[in-house]
């Protein structure tokens, strides 16, 4: 059985992340400290709510050097998508820094509202582990206020009013910034192939 | 961009999903966890479940109940229901809830709305507003779920929203009260005076009774949203031939 741990640091929906895992068949587990981040197969980093408080809490509970550090498959989802860039305009907290750019702040429009929630298509796909199987067009969960920059880590991009990246990588570092625990079977399908992936 | 919403509402009272007509009396319409599952093969893109009893007796949200749910659902939920601090809320979310909903606690409190989008973040907040016309205005009501217990609370239904989205609401579901279980379509007037206003999601609540209601709500209201609760409990209307029927009219909706 898959074994994921699934890092507690008070700034997250742990219990929908968890189920999600579950009903794929994987043991997940709850990590709240440097040793558990070490001992991971594969890490998830989850989130929601504002970055800098976020970043703070792993500084606090010397989490985020563990997290830099970790050196098998890891995912960001959400809010923990965004902290794994170098900063946000939310606070002056540096982020984990292990993608370049700044986080920056959704701007509402004419016919666009912010936060950015609800069902958005995935577009620009890269050919990816993460990615497999995941067509052009369909539809996941976000809800989020903040979007990362794009740039060569960018593996998939959705529309709020400009596109932004909605699926990310770095190396042996993933992120979502939608909620694939709650994307109903596209997200379902995402986190079985982070499960898949070798770590 | 994003796609138009579909929320079957689950008004739940004692465990079971009920539906008043004008708030007034309650007839069964089945199990909670059920109904959820079946909205989530149908289509449904959201579901929200209130506990109309909570709050007018002063008690708060089952949390075991909402673990329940979020084993089994893959898709977003937001819990209501006598959520009376930002411990309760955070509650709610520990359980596997996405987004909480105050409705009555807010209006007595408003400051509970900022304490909830501090440790949350506002995109988990929602505020929901009872609405109805009383001498010509649009104004809030108070405590819906038990006829005895509703009053008037002499805000003003435009001010009130705007206030929510200042203290940190990331999402307004306004349910007018005149519409509600009567099935004459959405309050268009209301709902496009209040999303002209917002610059948060709005979800048009109240009043859901054809397909055409829905397109109506879309096309001339803007709102992120429309919930409905007896036209889908009742299976009149589907929800898979609805979304077909927004998308074939030019909605953008997750078929």
């Amino acid at each position: 059985m898959t074994e994921v741990a699934l890092l507690d640091y008070g700034a997250g929906n742990l219990a929908s992340v968890q189920f999600a895992f579950e009903r794929l068949g994987a043991r997940v587990r709850r990590v709240s400290d440097a040793a558990g981040i070490n001992e991971a197969e594969r890490l998830v980093l989850p989130g929601v709510g504002a970055a800098a408080w976020a970043m703070r809490r792993l500084d606090a509970r010397g989490l985020s050097d563990p997290i830099r550090a970790f050196p098998r498959p890891l995912i960001g989802l959400c809010l923990g998508q965004q902290l794994l860039f170098e900063s946000s305009a939310e606070g002056d907290v540096p982020l984990l820094g292990l993608i370049p750019g700044q986080v920056i702040p959704l701007t509402p429009g004419p016919g666009l509202t912010v936060p950015h929630m609800g069902w958005s298509a995935l577009s620009d796909l890269a050919d990816d582990p993460l990615t497999e199987g995941v067509e052009d067009g369909a539809y996941v969960y976000f809800v989020h206020g903040f979007a990362c920059p794009d740039g060569p880590a960018t593996l998939a991009r959705a529309r709020h009013g400009t596109p932004f990246p909605a699926m990310v990588r770095q190396g042996n570092r993933w992120g979502c910034q939608f909620h694939p625990e709650r994307s109903s079977t596209t997200g379902a399908r995402i986190l079985s192939n982070f499960l898949a992936i070798d770590a | 961009m994003t796609a138009r919403r579909i929320i079957p509402c689950l008004d739940v009272k004692d465990g079971r999903v009920v539906k008043g007509v004008r708030f007034e009396g309650h007839v069964d319409m089945g199990d909670a966890v059920e109904l959820a599952l079946r909205y989530r093969d149908q289509g449904a893109d959201e579901l929200v479940f209130y506990d109309i009893t909570a709050s007018p007796e002063g008690r708060t949200l089952d949390y075991g109940w909402i673990a329940d749910i979020a084993r089994d659902l893959d898709i977003p939920f937001c819990v209501a229901g006598g959520i009376a601090d930002a411990d309760q809320a955070a509650r709610c979310l520990d359980h596997g809830a996405d987004k909480v909903s105050v409705n009555s606690r807010a209006l007595a409190r408003p400051g509970l709305i900022t304490q909830m989008a501090e440790r949350l973040g506002r995109q988990c907040v929602v505020v929901g507003v009872d609405s109805r016309i009383i001498d010509g205005e649009w104004q809030v009501h108070q405590f819906t779920g038990d006829p005895s217990a509703t009053k008037r609370t002499g805000r003003r239904t435009l001010d009130w929203i705007l206030e929510a989205e200042a203290l940190g609401a990331g999402e307004i579901v306004l349910n007018v009260m005149d519409q509600d279980g009567v099935r004459k379509g959405y309050d268009i007037a209301q709902l496009k005076a209040a999303r002209e206003r917002l610059t948060i999601p709005l979800v048009a609540s109240g009043g859901a009774g054809a397909t055409d209601h829905f397109r109506e709500v879309f096309e001339q209201a803007d709102v992120s949203g429309a919930l409905a609760a007896s036209v889908f409990h009742t299976g009149a209307i589907a929800i898979p031939d609805l979304k077909r029927y927004l998308a074939d009219a030019g909605q953008e909706i997750r078929l």
